[in-house]
């Protein structure tokens, strides 16, 4: 950690003066040093040869250091998956903090390392980015917002258009990790857990798929907050076609199966952050399968199940018992019982 | 999962369900009590699974939905005072009151929080002392002795800013309505496994022996609930009239007689009104007077005005299973979870939001 003349964040260093180079200088612009960044002009200027994808998100999650990781893993993870997944190999991000004054100092840079880390790992560069801080009380500790934006794929066409019957889903990974084990460190839910969260990076996974698959990979989509029902249910709405799962397919950790049957959670409407589900060309699904077990983060991937003509915009699971029931989008926030 | 996933297990639930199929040669109604039951009914697609002779009717049986609104209403202005934290289970909080919901008065400041455990408001209560801490006390016999431990606990550490909302519901006097209702026409029951865990098997024989009808208390999986319903029927189709336990493993005949030593240290047996229904006579638990101090209605002076139910709600016929959600005109219409009308459309064990959730009837 750099020496800083300071424990504690506050208005000053989002005031644009001394306290925010001071910031900047020690924290920021030594630990992501680039060429790009280092121009410390208002925005990066990029050069792409193809198309490129971008993709915004805004992270605000409380608590900010969980089980397995903290908000600026999380923060850069969501936006190069949200660029992986348009069919684009992330290059570069932006980083922008909104930060509440009181924030201790050590808690920015263990967020900040981590952002670091998680960027190398990913193999993008922070090349932009802004500091803002607000009053104590009107934010929670700290609001991250990545902007990313990467290069296509050249065997990329990922559209809702190219879906259609008989097309295979397959999901990457256990379902529910990541909501899970947030809720285990929430005031009042606290429970004792060994779950992670199981946030990151799948663009290299994806580079791979598409080299091999290219356009047989019809739509790829993480499904994180609402879960995969959420998803499937926003997928089957826009496709106008049915999307049937099966239960008994579906990956799930036996410790979050647990803690979803303990808190009364349906796991299909649980957050999730390090998998996607993909609609495959059905003849080539059980290659796609097979290469993904062989992939980063791709071990427990599974067929789950297919698009169909039946029941046009709706979801239809078969339980494990063989009953079936309809998959609806989540209302509001998924609210723990009573008993 | 140990004594779950053998409850899950496909071809046993299928070797039930033809065995149902085998055993019946008439048309019976069976109503299973709980919410928990009508939720697993739903989510595993058992109802369409059942032969047609076999009718489930939803029972009274989700806390949530019977809390009358003027207990609602009181937990709203509650939390919207001043210094003060009210604690409540989650699915309690969307349920709407005559002007809001908890979740509502949450989102315009009020400090409403999300617990497991009554136990948990006690730790906040010791952790604001100057704040009075309120939970809100909903459930069948099954919360009760959580509910009343934090009060004993409360008292004996001297904790004198907290206390509990009480609405508690009582799951024999409920069926018993259910049975004299002249509109419902139930043949069986299955009884709710984790109330009997806690109150035991007994106050079900004079039921069995007024009314002469099977009652089986039941568990939760698709397996105990084919299994409870095949007891029902075989009685049925046998002239029987029996208290049965197909929840054995779980469910002694005494109930837990510590859990039950515990609640009426602190509570006692009272009249009470459900929402939707009316006031079923010795059918809710209130606080005695040794604890009033931690009687959140004794404790504040509470002003709401008293409102009527929202007329286009019928949860009342809902709930004692007369009508079925699909049969109600604003069903998944004018009544969805996001906007309901009424309760049963919002705990995750309400009758409305397990069809309008998982049910190929609300496609």
């Amino acid at each position: 950690m750099p020496q800083l003349d300071f424990d504690i964040i506050t208005l000053g260093h989002g005031g644009g003066g001394l306290l925010t180079n001071n910031l900047l200088d020690k924290a920021i612009f030594e630990l992501f040093d680039n060429e790009k960044l280092q121009t410390r002009h208002d925005g990066a200027v990029l050069s792409f040869k193809n198309k490129v994808a971008l993709s915004t998100d805004s992270f605000v999650i409380s608590p900010i250091f969980f089980p397995g990781g903290n908000i600026g893993e999380l923060a850069v993870n969501g936006t190069v998956n949200d660029v992986a997944m348009c069919g684009a190999q992330p290059k570069y991000i932006s980083l922008a903090l909104i930060i509440e004054e009181g924030l201790p100092v050590t808690e920015l840079w263990d967020i900040l390392v981590q952002v670091k880390a998680t960027a190398d790992k990913a193999g993008v560069l922070v090349v932009t980015g802004d500091t803002k801080v607000v009053e104590s009380g009107k934010g929670d500790k700290i609001f991250i917002n990545t902007t990313g934006i990467g290069e296509m794929h050249s065997k990329a066409e990922i559209s809702t258009h190219n879906i259609k019957e008989g097309d295979k889903i397959i999901i990457s990974g256990n379902v529910a990790t990541h909501g899970i084990a947030i809720m285990s460190v929430r005031k009042g839910l606290e429970f004792e857990t060994t779950i992670e969260s199981d946030t990151c990076n799948l663009n290299h996974t994806i580079v791979e798929l598409l080299d091999e698959f290219g356009t047989d990979i019809h739509l790829m989509r993480d499904p994180t907050r609402g879960g995969v029902a959420s998803t499937f249910n926003e997928i089957a709405r826009d496709i106008k076609m049915g999307i049937n799962i099966h239960q008994s397919n579906i990956p799930i950790d036996s410790r979050v199966d647990s803690a979803c049957e303990i808190l009364g959670l349906d796991p299909l409407y649980v957050a999730n952050e390090g998998i996607f589900i993909a609609f495959i060309e059905a003849s080539k699904a059980d290659d796609f399968v097979r290469k993904l077990n062989t992939l980063e983060y791709g071990s427990e991937a599974a067929i789950i199940g297919e698009v169909v003509n039946e029941h046009p915009a709706k979801v239809v699971l078969t339980s494990n018992i063989g009953g079936k029931r309809v998959v609806n989008m989540q209302v509001g926030e998924q609210l723990p019982r009573i008993c | 999962m140990k004594y779950l996933t053998e409850y899950r297990d496909a071809e046993e639930v299928n070797k039930h369900i033809n065995l149902i199929k085998k055993t019946v040669t008439k048309n019976w109604s069976i109503m299973e009590v709980c919410g928990g039951q009508t939720h697993a009914l739903v989510k595993n697609g058992i109802i369409d699974m059942l032969p047609e002779e076999i009718t489930m009717i939803h029972g009274p049986g989700c806390p949530v939905c019977v809390t009358p609104l003027h207990l609602i209403d009181k937990a709203v202005y509650l939390a919207q005072q001043d210094n003060m934290i009210l604690c409540s289970y989650g699915d309690m909080l969307r349920v709407p009151g005559s002007e809001k919901s908890m979740l509502q008065a949450k989102a315009e400041g009020a400090d409403v929080r999300i617990l497991y455990s009554p136990l948990e408001a006690l730790n906040i209560a010791k952790e604001n002392p100057d704040k009075e801490v309120v939970f809100f006390a909903v459930g069948f016999e099954t919360t009760a002795p959580a509910n009343a431990l934090s009060v004993i606990q409360a008292y004996n550490a001297g904790i004198k800013n907290y206390s509990i909302l009480p609405s508690h519901v009582l799951v024999p006097p409920a069926i018993e309505a259910v049975l004299e209702d002249v509109d419902s026409h139930i043949d069986g029951f299955l009884a709710a496994g984790h109330v009997c865990t806690i109150m035991g098997n007994f106050e079900y024989y004079p039921l069995v022996e007024k009314y002469k009808v099977p009652i089986v208390v039941t568990g939760f999986e698709p397996l105990d609930i084919v299994q409870g319903i095949l007891m029902v029927v075989k009685q049925l189709e046998q002239g029987k009239t029996e208290v049965e336990n197909q929840y054995a493993r779980i469910v002694k005949e005494e109930g837990n007689l510590q859990a039950q030593a515990t609640i009426f240290e602190v509570f006692e047996v009272t009249d009470r009104l459900w929402r939707g229904m009316e006031i079923i006579p010795m059918s809710g638990y209130g606080v005695k007077e040794k604890y009033a101090n931690f009687d959140a209605t004794k404790k504040f002076n509470i002003s709401i005005h008293e409102v009527e139910e929202n007329e286009e709600c019928i949860a009342g016929e809902i709930m004692k299973g007369i009508k079925k959600p699909g049969e109600c005109l604003h069903f998944g219409k004018k009544c969805t979870p996001t906007f309901p009308l009424g309760a049963p459309m919002v705990s995750s064990e309400g009758v409305c939001a397990a069809y309008f959730h998982y049910s190929v009837l609300a496609m």
